[in-house]
């Protein structure tokens, strides 16, 4: 296959950067609605919590294979690398989402132990989701390299600071399923995932804050990037935005009139965030080791595959907005029969 | 005490695989008899082709859950036990992963919920789709893994380069010579593995003479369906057969055993290979039998183990007996089919209660067979994860030690010992409580969506029962 001379990085990089975007969006909604399915006051609630993700969950799961292979395809010397560096983080997420995972089939099915798998179910979403936030803090960290293989040990990636990314991302994630059950659920339920909003709000705020100010203690280049002149001048607006996205996103919270505010506004919040992320550490993809460039897979690999992304992806796109579309509306319990 | 992280990794990998095959080996096989339900009632608009669907609809979520769970892993064990076989592959094999992601997971996991929730909800021509877009899904799956998985052991269209694999010619990668054979094998494996449940749970309706119009509906259909595949599934292993002996000769030498090149091969039936002395204790050997299957011709050559210096030996035991359980099943099969042709032509199919029995004892067998046949080509494989290019050693993450290994394959361990049985007891009760509920779920009475959307489930549990 003659490669024609192009420059794939870039495009693999956006595609990646959109699979994983799309991921932490889409499956963190649903794993927020199973952390806050723990506080969940009666059955009637429980079940309607559960239908108002129970079709969909599993498209976006999808993504987070999409994620992890997307990695070991476009850039596998990061995959090879990251994974073995955070060996236990992923395998309580793996674990944690195969129990959370089957709860929705086994709490109908089983019911003689039906608060078994309800603790599954809600326990499973928060575990599942603080071990992303520690996979998340331990990259922001960086990992100990020698040649092309991790060195370090496996207990490396638990920091404080990693500790604190998993707190940050259960608050992040909650704020993120309140929202989507503001938006398919009514009257006392949708009081409830306000309030329970609230909560996450706060929680979220100095996630940001605490966050973004160890960020930059962690490495200088990171400091310079974002206070250097006349980086600071550009940089800028992405503080400023997200502050006004949070006064939004407060004010929908509270306005009983805004339906889709509160998830609008906590997509926002965590596309502010990643883009934040983002700028921190490019063009590194293994942080302070490898660029992007250092670890992509060759060329013609990168060719190859992008012949089928850009064709699926866009219609992997349609027919998933459809099923959204086909469940669209809010939650009733009074339909099913279980 | 030391653990050895190799060798843990490789337990922990079978162990994960192990579990996961079960699932698509149903479940491929389910899509397509759900799809076909669906077609036949939308087409003859009978009814007892709806209660078949809305039932095994039931059964196939919680089995596709199960698989769907256990599928996220396999992915992640690449990258987290085996970077360095994932750092030298890389190029070669991930746009398969990648492929197998973007034209299967996705449309497997958005169709799905319409044909779990969303009989009310959509048309019934989309909801039909929506099965059928399920079935191809699972089939596309199978045929981008399996593509991975023959390149590992066939490999072809690749330059190596400071000991990484980097690709040439995709048609090459992605069609390489064990594919087409493997891919075929393993998809009517899963077909029959299916049929085989299927016709064990009619004939179990039959013989408490509970749902007799839905239990003799599955027992013909799927009899007729396996008169077809179980004669197809040995034809197509004796070919995947052929071609594994022309480019992995010491995969076919430790299945049959041979430790001696030799012209005119038996064929052992039963023995004790030993790999210290090199020979084989207790042998049950019946002459010329061996080269005749494996050339063709009496006298052929087949070529032994002792070819091979002993650390690129496949274990000759596992392969030996776990190709004697697969090809022992295979046969099983064949004589459950030819007996029923018998029995169906005496217009006892549905009433000789020892036959249903039989057919009742049947219903594991797919699924036996399906892990001994995916034993004999994974450890047959060994010691390479590349054949002949790359070792097993060689591939495992260098960080890992022993006692990280031990603590993830205690925690995959723990935690599928409580998730499959769990979910096989579901399915078990799912099967006691039948295809009831025919006029529980009504088909659309508008032909638009109802005003205030999204009803639940399927269908309800035992409690919801009328």
């Amino acid at each position: 296959m003659n490669v024609p001379m192009i420059d794939f990085v870039p495009i693999w990089t956006a595609i990646l950067g959109l699979g994983v975007l799309l991921y932490v969006v889409l499956d963190g909604f649903d794993l927020g609605v199973g952390i806050l399915y723990g506080f969940t006051v009666n059955r009637v609630w429980r079940n309607l919590v559960m239908n108002s993700i129970a079709p969909i969950w599993d498209g976006n799961e999808t993504w987070l294979v999409l994620g992890g292979v997307g990695l070991f395809a476009a850039f596998p010397l990061a995959f090879a690398i990251i994974m073995p560096a955070v060996y236990f983080p992923l395998l309580a997420m793996l674990l944690a989402l195969a129990f959370r995972g089957v709860a929705f089939e086994f709490r109908y099915r089983d019911s003689p132990h039906r608060t078994f798998w309800d603790y599954a179910f809600s326990i499973g979403s928060a575990l599942a989701t603080f071990a992303q936030g520690i996979v998340l803090g331990a990259f922001i960290q960086g990992f100990e390299v020698s040649g092309r293989n991790f060195a370090g040990g496996s207990l490396d990636c638990f920091t404080p600071f990693s500790i604190w990314t998993g707190i940050s991302l259960i608050f992040g994630y909650a704020l993120l399923g309140a929202g989507w059950l503001v938006l398919k659920t009514q009257g006392e339920l949708q009081e409830w995932a306000r309030r329970l909003g609230r909560w996450c709000f706060g929680g979220v705020i100095v996630a940001i804050i605490s966050v973004s100010v160890l960020t930059p203690l962690l490495d200088l280049d990171i400091a310079a990037r974002w206070f250097s002149w006349p980086n600071i001048l550009y940089l800028s607006p992405v503080p400023i935005v997200t502050l006004l996205v949070a006064i939004w996103e407060w004010r929908s919270l509270n306005n009983r009139g805004s339906e889709a505010g509160p998830f609008v506004g906590a997509i926002c919040l965590f596309l502010l965030c990643y883009i934040g992320l983002a700028i921190s550490l490019w063009p590194l993809i293994v942080p302070y080791k490898f660029t992007l460039w250092e670890a992509a897979s060759s060329p013609n690999t990168q060719a190859f595959m992008l012949i089928g992304a850009l064709f699926l992806i866009p219609i992997i796109l349609m027919y998933t907005g459809w099923s959204y579309w086909v469940f669209r509306g809010k939650v009733r319990a009074d339909i099913g029969y279980h | 005490m030391t653990f050895d992280p190799l060798l843990l990794s490789r337990l922990q990998f079978a162990w994960v695989i192990a579990f996961h095959i079960l699932l698509p080996a149903f479940t491929i096989g389910l899509a397509s008899y759900i799809t076909l339900l669906e077609a036949l009632n939308f087409t003859t608009g009978r009814e007892v082709y709806l209660r078949l669907s809305t039932f095994w609809t039931r059964i196939f979520a919680i089995s596709f859950g199960m698989g769907v769970v256990s599928g996220i892993v396999m992915p992640f064990q690449f990258g987290t036990n085996w970077s360095r076989f994932s750092d030298a592959t890389a190029n070669v094999l991930s746009p398969l992963l990648a492929y197998e992601g973007l034209t299967a997971f996705f449309l497997e996991s958005a169709f799905l919920g319409v044909l779990l929730f969303g009989r009310r909800l959509v048309p019934r021509w989309a909801h039909l789709f929506a099965a059928l877009m399920v079935a191809a899904g699972t089939l596309f799956s199978s045929f981008w893994i399996l593509s991975a998985n023959s390149w590992m052991q066939t490999p072809a269209g690749y330059e190596t380069i400071d000991g990484r694999f980097f690709p040439q010619d995709w048609l090459k990668i992605i069609f390489n010579p064990s594919f087409p054979y493997r891919f075929a094998h393993t998809i009517v494996a899963f077909y029959i593995t299916t049929g085989f449940v299927v016709l064990g749970v009619a004939a179990w309706y039959l013989r408490r003479g509970r749902f007799v119009e839905e239990g003799r509906r599955m027992v013909s259909m799927t009899l007729w369906l396996l008169t077809v595949l179980v004669p197809l599934q040995i034809f197509l292993g004796d070919a995947h057969g052929l071609n594994s002996f022309k480019y992995q000769p010491a995969k076919i030498a430790a299945v049959e055993a041979r430790w001696d090149t030799v012209n005119g091969a038996p064929l052992t039936l039963f023995a004790i290979p030993d790999p210290k002395t090199e020979s084989n204790r207790y042998a049950l050997d019946i002459p010329y039998l061996g080269s005749l299957i494996l050339t063709h011709d009496a006298h052929g050559n087949v070529r032994g183990l002792k070819e091979w210096p002993p650390e690129e030996r496949p274990p000759v035991a596992i392969n030996f007996f776990a190709f004697r359980i697969m090809v022992g099943i295979g046969l099983l099969m064949l004589a459950l089919v030819v007996v029923s042709w018998w029995v169906r032509a005496g217009r006892r199919l549905y009433e000789s209660v020892w036959f249903l029995r039989c057919c009742e004892l049947a219903t594991p067998l797919g699924f036996i067979a399906v892990i001994a046949g995916w034993t004999v080509t994974e450890v047959g494989r060994q010691p390479w994860t590349v054949y002949g290019l790359m070792r097993t050693a060689d591939s495992v993450t260098p960080s890992l030690t022993g006692r990280d290994v031990l603590i993830s394959l205690i925690g995959y361990g723990i935690v599928y010992l409580i998730i499959f049985p769990v979910g096989v007891a579901l399915m078990a009760r799912l099967v006691r409580i039948g295809p009831f509920g025919a006029g529980l779920e009504p088909e659309p009475v508008e032909s638009g969506r109802p005003e205030l959307p999204v009803r639940a489930l399927p269908s309800s549990g035992p409690e919801g029962l009328p």
